[in-house]
């Protein structure tokens, strides 16, 4: 039995340490009960992915809903092409000329944040840095040699990769990874930008699923009258059993 | 009030002219007498009928949105989370009803090897019952498939690629059962058939069959006495109590902790930390792009721990894939391999006691190694506890009989 428990105890360090490889992930720190940060995510969805990333199972009209926007704010500041409140979030760009200009057609991303989670696309939105031998000038930390270019850039700056070199277990030394410098400001601030993908990350979870927003809610109230349900359902039984000996 | 129960108890007499109904409410439910020391392992029947029943309808209402068809499978599934009035909730009941299905089954399955229910004369209760979890197997497997993900998509085609490994026939095997040379959507269309239609219909009346012989024996108890010896001189069972009201008030309140559950789940996390619902089935399906790691869901995975660790033979993976069919296979055998006189854990040996827990053990470690990508270190563990796991069935004529049983006392305790 010792030695069982030894090998379990085993099993779990390995899982421990297999999790742990990679690069980190930030935590994206969202929160969807902030509605004035899902409306600012909401803009910048619309203002810079929406041009080449669709969201076809998202409604223009279901996010005002859910958003507190009303429809002739999303009409007029959102929609600029000929679509009405009630259509999905798709793209005029075709997935074969997408493929041919970017190598790959944009994903999407209805459900991204709950395939990749919201501190994958935090640190992704936040890990661009220059890289003169790709295409698009850049590159990325979370996810190696990605086809995106990095929309954002007006917004954070470039940024550029300080490595540092650490001794491996067998003494060869290598490069790794250290901090981001910026090299060139952007029109925010890190802490402005920091917010702004924050708030975009907030919104794509909420996209990922629109009745998260209220599911937490209406969970809280089944579960309450559950259990008075079970409670009234055991004072029954004790009632019955009594004379059960 | 009197004309009221008069009309009442007149229509009663006149459907129990021609049809059997108060006879049946008499010998199924007052009349029929359970032991009254079931404990908590004895809710997990009732729960397993109850996760069935929501299937069931939440099924029904999914179908009405659901599209079998490969290029409109994942969109209608996201339509039925948005766009359907609460779409997202009859969703969710039917994805965490899946995972609630093998958490309560294999309670009850575990309960009949605690308390060895299995044991003559509940053998063929036992079969039917494991004739059900098999079809529930093929259930789970062909549902998986719809919402048409990148697992749905690869999980198939990594199963359906096993019976590929049978000998002489194999290539033609799993190209019969895809429909295709890979997963497509005519594979989408005959396991939604399968899972809509062939497989619930039999559940049903595997259920059935599954009642009616518990009807015929009795239930066991946690220890192991027939009831039925002892009768008072009313010619009831004096260790038994009728099953309604005392059962059907006693039951109530384990489907109430149940759905407290269950619901906790459905509102606050019906991906369980992608247990539930895996992260890489919100990627629609894409045959170019094969994951890097492809788990199947928690419940098939210490039977995909066992497959990938058997090494192949000459060549081929038919013996992991043979070994894999044996570890289901094996629970049909129990009644027969188990040699003890007596069948409760309460009054086995040491012997029995620690091979039982072995088990648990080695089932619950393959199931966490099936979730992970393939390592050294977790492939050695899976070959040891794929060992462990075997060993607890075809050892058990030896440990069985070599057992120091306790008496076995004449009237049930508590």
């Amino acid at each position: 039995m010792k030695r069982l428990i030894a090998i379990v105890v085993c099993c779990w360090a390995g899982v421990a340490l297999a999790s742990s490889g990679g690069s980190a992930l930030h935590p994206a720190g969202n929160s969807l009960s902030d509605t004035a940060s899902l409306q600012r995510g909401a803009r910048t969805f619309v203002n810079y992915c929406l041009s080449c990333h669709s969201a076809q199972y998202m409604r223009y009209n279901r996010m005002a809903e859910d958003l507190g926007l009303t429809e002739d704010m999303v009409v007029d500041n959102m929609l600029f092409t000929d679509k009405k409140v009630g259509d999905t979030m798709t793209v005029a760009m075709r997935g074969s000329d997408a493929s041919q200009w970017f190598g790959n057609a944009p994903p999407d991303l209805s459900v991204v944040a709950r395939a990749r989670g919201t501190d994958w696309l935090y640190s992704f939105l936040t890990g661009f840095y220059a890289d003169p031998k790709k295409p698009t000038g850049v590159n990325n930390i979370i996810f190696a040699d990605t086809a995106m270019p990095h929309v954002l850039w007006e917004l954070q700056g470039v940024q550029k990769m300080v490595t540092r070199f650490e001794e491996t277990e067998e003494g060869e030394e290598h490069e790794v990874f250290d901090h981001f410098e910026l090299a060139t400001p952007g029109i925010q601030s890190e802490l402005e930008y920091q917010r702004t993908v924050r708030d975009l990350v907030n919104f794509l979870e909420y996209m990922g699923e629109p009745a998260k927003l209220k599911r937490y809610h209406i969970g809280m109230w089944v579960l309450v009258y559950l259990v008075i349900f079970t409670l009234a359902a055991y004072l029954l039984k004790k009632e019955f059993w009594r004379d059960v000996h | 009030m009197n004309a009221v129960v008069k009309g009442l108890t007149d229509l009663r007499d006149w459907i129990d002219e021609r049809f059997p109904l108060s006879e049946f409410y008499h010998s199924q439910l007052t009349g029929y007498y359970a032991p009254k020391n079931f404990n908590f392992w004895y809710f997990f029947g009732v729960l397993s009928l109850l996760v069935f029943v929501i299937q069931i309808l939440t099924g029904i209402w999914l179908v009405m949105n659901y599209k079998p068809d490969a290029a409109m499978a994942f969109g209608s599934v996201e339509y039925i989370m948005r766009d359907v009035e609460w779409g997202w909730l009859i969703r969710y009941m039917h994805s965490t009803g899946a995972s609630a299905f093998f958490i309560v089954v294999y309670l009850h399955m575990f309960r009949g090897m605690l308390y060895g229910s299995y044991k003559k004369p509940r053998e063929l209760l036992w079969l039917l019952g494991v004739v059900v979890y098999l079809a529930l197997m093929g259930e789970a497997f062909m549902g998986y498939l719809l919402p048409w993900g990148q697992m749905s998509f690869w999980g198939a085609q990594v199963i359906t690629s096993l019976f590929g490994a049978v000998p002489v026939i194999g290539p033609d095997l799993a190209e019969w059962i895809r429909g295709d040379y890979v997963i497509s959507d005519i594979t989408l269309n005959r396991f939604f058939s399968f899972h809509v239609i062939a497989l619930p219909l039999l559940l049903c009346g595997l259920v059935g069959l599954h009642l009616v012989a518990l009807r015929q024996t009795g239930s066991n108890n946690p220890d192991g006495i027939e009831i039925k010896k002892n009768k008072g001189p009313d010619g009831k069972p004096l260790d038994g109590i009728p099953f309604h009201p005392y059962y059907t008030v006693k039951d109530l309140v384990g489907v109430g902790v149940f759905l407290i559950l269950f619901f906790a789940v459905v509102f606050f996390g019906p991906e369980m930390g992608g247990y539930f619902l895996e992260h890489n089935n919100f990627i629609p399906a894409n045959p170019l792009v094969t994951p890097e790691h492809i788990a199947p869901v928690w419940y098939f995975t210490p039977y995909y721990s066992i497959l990938r660790a058997v090494p192949p033979m000459f060549g081929s993976q038919f013996p992991g894939v043979i070994a894999m069919g044996l570890a289901v296979v094996l629970f049909f055998f129990l009644p027969w391999l188990d040699r003890s006189v007596v069948k409760s854990i309460r009054y086995r040996g040491v012997w029995y006691k620690s091979a039982l827990a072995v088990f648990v053990v080695s089932f619950l470690i393959l199931g966490f190694l099936g979730t992970q990508p393939v390592t050294d270190l977790y492939t050695l563990l899976a070959r040891i506890f794929s060992v462990t796991y075997f060993l607890f069935f075809l050892a058990m004529p030896w440990y069985t009989s070599i057992d120091k049983t306790k008496p076995v006392p004449e009237r049930v305790t508590h």
